[in-house]
């Protein structure tokens, strides 16, 4: 017990989730002979989700400091709707067309940011006005039509890398990203554990270390492997990589900038964070204009794996969009959770529907399922949290832990309770 | 007046929270017909007795017996005290402020029928209980727009309304001026000659000794004596005397003072409540600090301390009025909780969890929240300095956790307290504010914050201690003001003042 504990370290609940999602896609994959692991099919989901996956990024620095955002669909369309017309009907280059996608779906962020922060309507009634307002501004600049984007964006939304060099059977620039991602990986725990002996800190032993590493490694292995064992001219697509950086760089915002503390102390205790020097309204404007960014990012995606823009586009993604959020472990009352947390819950649901949807499960039933896991995950949430267990983890845990003595004193009663 | 039979009877109540024994032994009774007032210092154990009796904390969450009307009564909640005829009205008003008097007086105990209200019956009856309470306003004016004192009658209608027979009353003129005082008091007179018996908490002796026909007196959980007013013994010293009356013992680290210069001074200071328009918190305050000084702020609960704290502190309270503030004898701007840290002043709140800390965060993430522009670049954190300074401070300030990662939320009030404290310390403050910092903290602890507050000092920080423990303060400070009612009433040398004349300004009597 105390050997996993140590193999897991501080982040329980996300390796829980996470051996959930294995889970799962071991039974699709058992009950549908192996199809939902083909290359294609986890091409399909990366881009057929890359948007959810997208805006959980911003959706979980709104729901850690404790507002919401209801917007972020109809954001997404009017954003997708500009960018198509500035390049139909202005003439814009692609890329000046992303970029005016971009200032449009920061401006709106901007807009509802201020009515938060600076005049004090709660998110929830802000956003849920944004959605309307939004809506409605997009179907009066469409007039109802669909606007096709050019090829390049189309790339960007659904397309797959370049291959190159030797001829491996394999998709090299696949082989190239996995096995960097691998050392990355590698190189980071290393010259963190350095870090921690330097600073005088205890590590676990080696083995620990070694072991975690090399399911990493292994679990990236599969993946690589997978992505790149494709149709000829497939890879590991351009989201995919989009929203790998995007998650680089939210992680790191999180647990390393001062912005990041803020949202999580603002969510945590506002009236603390204020006595703190917070500037709590700042944090507000911040986050929410971040999230509207992020729908900007993710309709410039959407519309390209479409091809075009839709009246549909952006309906109701803020719901899928918040589901995965909360399944990755964020609380309802603000102050928990983390990135990583809110894309492995994305990616939770995705596998989920995507399974489900290749079994030939209908839409109805797909759709029921989906709440139900929804209404458990949050339910196991709260329920561990009041026996003062944070996760799913702890009441696994629990069972456990009941087997072996408690020797650990009142001053020092399980780490990972203030790390989720 | 006061020899009626005894209505109530509380013997040996003992109630014991974790860490903390808040009443021990404690033993009262009641005459019927009579106002019997309760005495103590803040923190004597007065609420917690009333929430005994009234079953806010029920039958087997404390040892003893309450008799009442000759029967032994166990309370399993408030419902249950006031079905039984007792009634208490707290502190901070239980009126819903949208709806109108008579809703408001009824609420919970409507006059119905199978579920449907008689409001032409309610009505009838507002109108005569309100005459009880003599008081003549319109029964459909909603309760927001009438001002406090006419609520606290209301409430008082309201338990009237319930046939009640024992009333108990929890500071009911904290939050009133003096014409509304006088008015409250006369009406609990009127009411004591028609035969309601009442028990009143209340920190302004003057009042005490103006209404009540006897007096329990309670310190430190346990019941000192009772006090009867026909005696004609009973003045404000004798309250005083009894409230107070506790020996010193070496609960105090020593501690020689290095006293320097004045960094720190406030003048003029004024504040005005947040929500209520027109009432002033701080009233034109003058003090100052010096390098290496420990200044006590001595008060009653509701003087207005940790509000003038607090809107020094950036004006992170209330709306500031007007005042200067000077740090080493030059004038400063500070009008934010940022600007604040950055002039070198700390505020250690009073409510550790709901204002000091985020229980959420770890220790390191704790220490390092307020000084955070110390160990960041263009708002990218440093995580080994940060590691690194809550390592030196949990060394420092001795502060018993398995590691730095460790939630706050799992450690005792003690090595919270000190967490905070590291918190501030970490800004590297001039002036440290510090807001009851051993509330709810067990006495070992105390002793270590103690010796921590002397520590601040000799390394030539001006520190400023609000408390309501009288001894504490003599024990830990260098200079005591004395605050009542938002003005500061006193100063004193630590070294020549007594708790008695401490509390003589604290609450504004003239000796």
């Amino acid at each position: 017990m105390k050997a996993l504990r140590q193999f897991f370290g501080a982040n329980m609940r996300q390796y829980a989730l996470f051996g959930f999602l294995i889970v799962v896609m071991a039974f699709f994959a058992w009950q549908t002979g192996g199809r939902t692991l083909h290359s294609e099919n986890l091409q399909n989901i990366i881009i057929g989700w890359s948007y959810v996956l997208v805006m959980a990024l911003g959706m979980l620095f709104v729901i850690v400091m404790g507002q919401i955002d209801l917007a972020p669909g109809s954001v997404a369309a009017v954003v997708g709707i500009c960018l198509a017309l500035s390049i139909k009907d202005w003439g814009f280059p692609w890329w000046a067309g992303i970029l005016f996608g971009i200032a449009v779906g920061t401006a709106i962020g901007m807009w509802q940011g201020a009515w938060l922060a600076y005049i004090g309507v709660p998110g929830f009634i802000t956003t849920l006005a944004g959605q309307m307002l939004f809506r409605g501004l997009d179907q009066h600049i469409s007039n109802g039509q669909s606007v096709p984007v050019p090829p390049q964006i189309v790339k960007i939304g659904s397309g797959f890398l370049p291959d190159w060099g030797p001829h491996t059977g394999f998709n090299n620039p696949t082989l190239v990203l996995g096995v960097i991602a691998m050392l990355a990986v590698i190189y980071r725990e290393i010259r963190r554990r350095g870090k921690i002996v330097r600073g005088g800190g205890v590590v676990p032993p080696t083995w620990v270390m070694v072991a975690r590493l090399a399911t990493v490694v292994a679990a990236l292995a599969i993946l690589t492997i997978a992505f790149a064992n494709g149709r000829p001219g497939t890879s590991f697509p351009v989201a995919g990589v989009i929203i790998v950086l995007l998650v680089i760089f939210y992680h790191f915002v999180e647990t390393r900038t001062t912005i990041g503390r803020g949202v999580y102390a603002v969510g945590g205790n506002k009236a603390a964070a204020a006595l703190t020097g917070i500037n709590i309204k700042k944090v507000y404007f911040i986050a929410m204009t971040n999230m509207s960014f992020l729908a900007a990012v993710a309709a410039i995606m959407f519309v390209g794996k479409s091809g075009s823009t839709g009246l549909s586009d952006g309906n109701g993604w803020e719901l899928d969009v918040i589901a995965a959020v909360f399944v990755g472990g964020a609380a309802v009352s603000g102050g928990v959770g983390t990135v990583v947390g809110s894309v492995i819950g994305g990616l939770f649901m995705s596998i989920l529907s995507n399974g489900m949807f290749v079994l030939g499960v209908g839409s109805d039933w797909s759709a029921m399922i989906r709440g139900l896991v929804l209404l458990v995950a949050v339910a196991f949430d709260l329920y561990s949290k009041a026996q003062g267990r944070p996760s799913i983890t702890g009441a696994i845990m629990r069972g456990l832990r009941s087997r072996r003595k408690e020797t650990q004193g009142e001053e020092q009663v399980r780490p990972e309770v203030a790390k989720i | 007046m006061s020899d009626g039979p005894v209505i109530l009877e509380m013997k040996s109540i003992t109630k014991v929270f974790p860490g903390v024994r808040a009443l021990d032994n404690v033993s009262m009774s009641v005459r019927a017909g009579e106002i019997h007032a309760i005495c103590g210092e803040n923190g004597a154990g007065k609420s917690t007795l009333m929430k005994v009796l009234s079953g806010v904390y029920p039958h087997g969450s404390y040892e003893g017996d309450i008799i009442f009307e000759g029967q032994e009564v166990r309370f399993a909640n408030i419902r249950a005290s006031e079905h039984a005829g007792i009634a208490i009205i707290h502190q901070e008003l239980a009126l819903i402020p949208e709806l109108s008097v008579t809703e408001n007086m009824f609420l919970g105990n409507e006059v119905a029928t199978r579920g449907v209200i008689d409001w032409i019956a309610a009505r009838r009856r507002v109108v005569e209980l309100l005459a009880r309470v003599g008081l003549d306003i319109d029964p459909d004016i909603a309760i927001k727009n009438i001002g406090v004192g006419h609520q606290q009658l209301v409430e008082i209608a309201k338990a009237l309304a319930k046939d009640v027979r024992l009333l108990i009353l929890d500071e009911p003129t904290s939050a009133l001026n003096e014409e509304e005082t006088a008015n409250l008091l006369d009406i609990l007179r009127s009411l004591r000659s028609r035969g309601l018996t009442s028990i009143m908490i209340s920190h302004k002796l003057n009042e005490i000794a103006a209404i009540a026909d006897s007096i329990t007196i309670l310190r430190d959980g346990k019941t000192v004596e009772t006090l009867t007013v026909e005696d004609g013994s009973v003045n404000e010293d004798r309250i005083i005397r009894g409230m107070v009356g506790r020996s010193m013992e070496s609960r105090f680290p020593s501690h020689t003072p290095h006293i320097g210069e004045r960094i720190f001074e406030v003048r003029d200071w004024v504040v005005e409540h947040p929500q209520v328009p027109g009432r002033l918190v701080t009233k034109h305050a003058n003090f100052y600090v010096r390098a290496g000084e420990i200044v006590g702020f001595a008060g009653l609960m509701g003087a207005g301390r940790t509000e003038m704290a607090r809107s020094i502190f950036g004006r992170s309270y209330g709306i500031w009025h007007g005042g200067q503030i000077y740090i080493d004898g030059r004038e400063v701007e500070v009008t934010s909780v940022k600007e604040a840290i950055a002039h070198g002043i700390a505020y250690v709140p009073e409510d550790r969890k709901m204002l000091g800390l985020n229980l959420l965060d770890t220790i390191k993430g704790t220490i390092s929240s307020a000084g955070i522009d110390r160990i960041s670049k263009r708002g990218v954190i440093d995580l080994e300095a940060s590691a690194a300074a809550a390592e030196r401070y949990r060394t420092a300030m001795r502060i018993k956790a398995a590691s730095v990662d460790v939630g706050v939320s799992t450690l005792s009030g003690g090595n919270q307290q000190k967490v905070v404290l590291s918190k501030w310390m970490f800004t590297e403050p001039r002036l440290a504010i510090l807001d009851e910092p051993t509330r709810g903290i067990d006495v070992g602890a105390k002793y270590e914050i103690y010796g921590l507050i002397n520590e601040l000092a000799d390394q030539g920080k001006g520190v400023v201690m609000i408390s309501s423990e009288l001894p504490e303060l003599l024990g830990v400070c260098d200079r005591i003001y004395t605050v009542f009612e938002g003005r500061i009433t006193g100063e004193a040398d630590a070294r020549t003042a007594t708790q008695e004349s401490l509390m003589r300004q604290m609450t504004d009597t003239a000796a």
